[in-house]
């Protein structure tokens, strides 16, 4: 028989915990891969777009085909945004809601623009649309231009970046199931009432979760965007396209410096997502920390 | 109001929900729907709200057809299993809100709002947890502030979803007997739906017992529970013991015990069944006659009731309850060989 210790005090997570050693082996190679990965870049593209002075880089930023640039992605991020705002509050209200045929195939359709390389995204826009595309002749009887032009660029940006929105509210909306809105309706909700004052008040932070990331993808997607572009100077070309342009022409400061705009806007991004988590995780809990007394009345 | 339910079918898919399902309610009646999980009374009662629409059939109310009446303009208090509280809005907000919803027309002042919701929740006694968000609430203080919220839009109807589902068995007590009294003093015609027949033996006016789908029987507590029109209210409304045998010529013959039949006087034999309930049994040493041997093989002695529990020789159970004085007076061993002898059994024919 084992001799069993009784004695001795024993640490009671013993045995769940790794050794010391895993422990701190594993936390220096996670710090290690984000430094050499992320913090190190990031830290280059600032060094590199200052390098010459904040002159340089203010005449980089606001130089023409800069601002052209800027305006673009704006544009485009604004349009794509509210777009798959409301698509993905639909598509999350049947998933999360109803009950129907093809709920699943839906479900996996909305993760398509994950799973497809944006170039080949791009590249069904420029096979729809372009000149010898589907409908190309018809678009160009019709003096319209799809591709190489703006119209191109909103379509794909809005492609790559509609699954944000969707996929962060359809399980806050199977989680809270449609119990809630039912008990609005009997209390003589319309259905608009019951939308702005029941559901959407229950998935706001999820919402705006998925707003955040759906515009950081619009912002910065290069893959798609370049194929249906054409790189028109002035014209079609987002930030990220601008960048590559710079960088191609040896231009490496100005390239920097536009680039710096786009890292400044992932760094507000994550402080945005940050500060959004932290409310969620709040208003999930908002449970006192100690809960009062029952008074005799109550049951 | 009163409320008319007439031959409502619902099928979900190839699952038929309700069959033909016709009972009234009166004015100011508190009535249970009770029936096991499954047996269609959850879904009545969302027909009768307007949650879900019947296939056939119709609701009406005060005898006029409400059928196809949108769920917002019946006029129904709605109370939830799971009370379905706005999570984001406080306590007073949530009772509010059937008020503020309302068309600007028809909408009462701010003042008006204030007025009234704080009389409702010191009707529900909670009006010191105006603000507080639901998930500070216990599990019966939530019940009763949707309770406040459902009577918040004045309905004419209150329909309750297994109140009481969710809470513990003394908050349940206690709940019920506060519901009782509620109801009692504003008299509003209410339906409640539960699978628990205590529940509904206490509480309901009249109990509407359903079973896949169908209405077994409807009447009043008393009545169910001392005159059951089939084994099956028999069987869900309590413990009884079964007698298998046959009758024929205006007996039952039930193993060991012979009883009077005369609804069934013709020659030709049918299979029928005996249900005793527990304290329909009693148990003696001696033969007292139609009965029937059997051994005593647990005795509980907690509280006023002691709960015998006997083996018959084909070894099959019977429970019996026996006043306590009886049973000290009796005082019978475990093991010993007592005669049990039922003082009232009911007959169903074509039951195996």
């Amino acid at each position: 028989m084992a001799h069993v210790d009784t004695g001795r005090a024993r640490d009671p997570k013993k045995g769940l915990t790794e050794p010391l050693l895993v422990r701190w082996g594993l936390t220096v190679v996670a710090l290690a891969f984000l430094t050499i990965f992320l913090l190190v870049p990031l830290a280059a593209v600032f060094t590199e777009a200052f390098r010459r002075g904040w002159d340089a880089y203010a005449s980089a930023v606001s130089e023409p085909d800069a601002v052209a640039a800027m305006k673009l992605t704006l544009l485009a991020a604004a349009i794509a945004v509210p777009a798959n705002l409301v698509f993905g509050v639909c598509a999350a209200w049947a998933i999360g809601k109803f009950q129907f045929r093809g709920k699943q195939v839906l479900t996996t359709l909305i993760d398509l623009p994950f799973a497809v390389s944006p170039v080949i995204s791009g590249m069904v826009f420029v096979l729809l649309f372009g000149r010898q595309g589907f409908l190309g002749t018809w678009l160009a009887d019709h003096d319209m231009r799809i591709v190489f032009a703006v119209p191109g660029i909103v379509l794909a940006t809005i492609f790559v970046s509609f699954p944000f929105v969707a996929r962060e509210i359809i399980p806050v909306m199977e989680a809270t199931g449609s119990q809630e809105e039912e008990a609005a309706r009997v209390l003589g909700a319309s259905g608009l009432q019951t939308f702005f004052r029941v559901t959407l008040p229950s998935i706001k932070w999820g919402l705006l979760y998925g707003v955040i990331l759906c515009n950081a993808r619009a912002m910065g997607e290069f893959g798609a965007v370049s194929v249906v572009s054409g790189h028109i100077r002035g014209l079609t070309n987002t930030l990220p396209l601008h960048v590559e342009i710079l960088y191609n022409e040896y231009q490496f400061q100005a390239a920097f410096a536009v680039a710096s705009l786009l890292a400044f806007l992932a760094i507000v991004t994550l402080v945005l997502k940050t500060i959004v988590e932290y409310r969620t995780r709040r208003s999930m809990d908002r449970q006192p920390a100690v809960v009062p007394a029952f008074r005799a009345a109550d049951i | 109001m009163s409320i008319d339910i007439k031959h409502v079918s619902k099928r979900f898919g190839s699952f038929t929900a309700l069959r033909d399902v016709s009972f009234e309610v009166r004015p100011g009646e508190l009535v249970a729907l009770l029936g096991p999980s499954g047996c269609g009374k959850t879904t009545l009662l969302r027909i009768v709200a307007g949650l879900e629409s019947p296939d056939a059939g119709a609701v009406l109310f005060d005898g006029e057809d409400a059928t196809e009446r949108r769920v917002g303009e019946r006029r129904v208090g709605f109370v939830f299993q799971h009370y379905a509280l706005f999570r984001h809005m406080t306590v007073f907000e949530n009772v509010a809100f059937g008020l503020r919803v309302r068309p600007r027309a028809h909408r009462p002042s701010n003042q008006e709002i204030t007025t009234k919701v704080t009389d409702l929740l010191k009707l529900v006694q909670l009006d010191y947890l105006g603000d507080r968000y639901p998930s500070q609430l216990s599990g019966g203080q939530r019940q009763r502030v949707a309770l406040a919220r459902a009577l918040a839009v004045e309905p004419k109807v209150l329909l309750l979803d297994e109140p009481f589902g969710a809470l513990d068995a003394k908050v349940r007590q206690e709940l019920r007997r506060w519901l009782r009294r509620l109801h009692e003093e504003i008299r509003l015609t209410s339906v409640f739906v539960t699978h628990d027949q205590e529940e509904a033996l206490e509480l309901a006016d009249r109990i509407v017992i359903m079973n896949e789908g169908r209405v077994e029987q409807d009447g009043s507590p008393a009545d169910v529970f001392d005159r059951p029109a089939s084994p099956f209210v028999m069987n869900f409304l309590g413990n009884v013991n079964i007698f298998h045998g046959r009758v024929e010529q205006g007996r039952a013959l039930l193993g060991p015990l012979a009883v009077d039949y005369p609804e069934h006087a013709s020659a030709d034999s049918r299979p029928a069944a005996g249900y005793a309930r527990p304290h329909e049994l009693e148990v003696a040493r001696a033969d007292t006659g139609n009965g029937l041997w059997a051994i005593l093989e647990t005795a509980n002695l907690a509280g006023a009731i002691v709960r015998l529990e006997l083996l018959d020789d084909e070894r099959k159970l019977l429970q019996v309850e026996v006043a306590r004085d009886h049973y000290d007076t009796l005082n019978p061993k475990i093991g010993e060989r007592l005669y049990v002898r039922p003082r009232r059994i009911r007959v169903f024919v074509g039951q195996d």
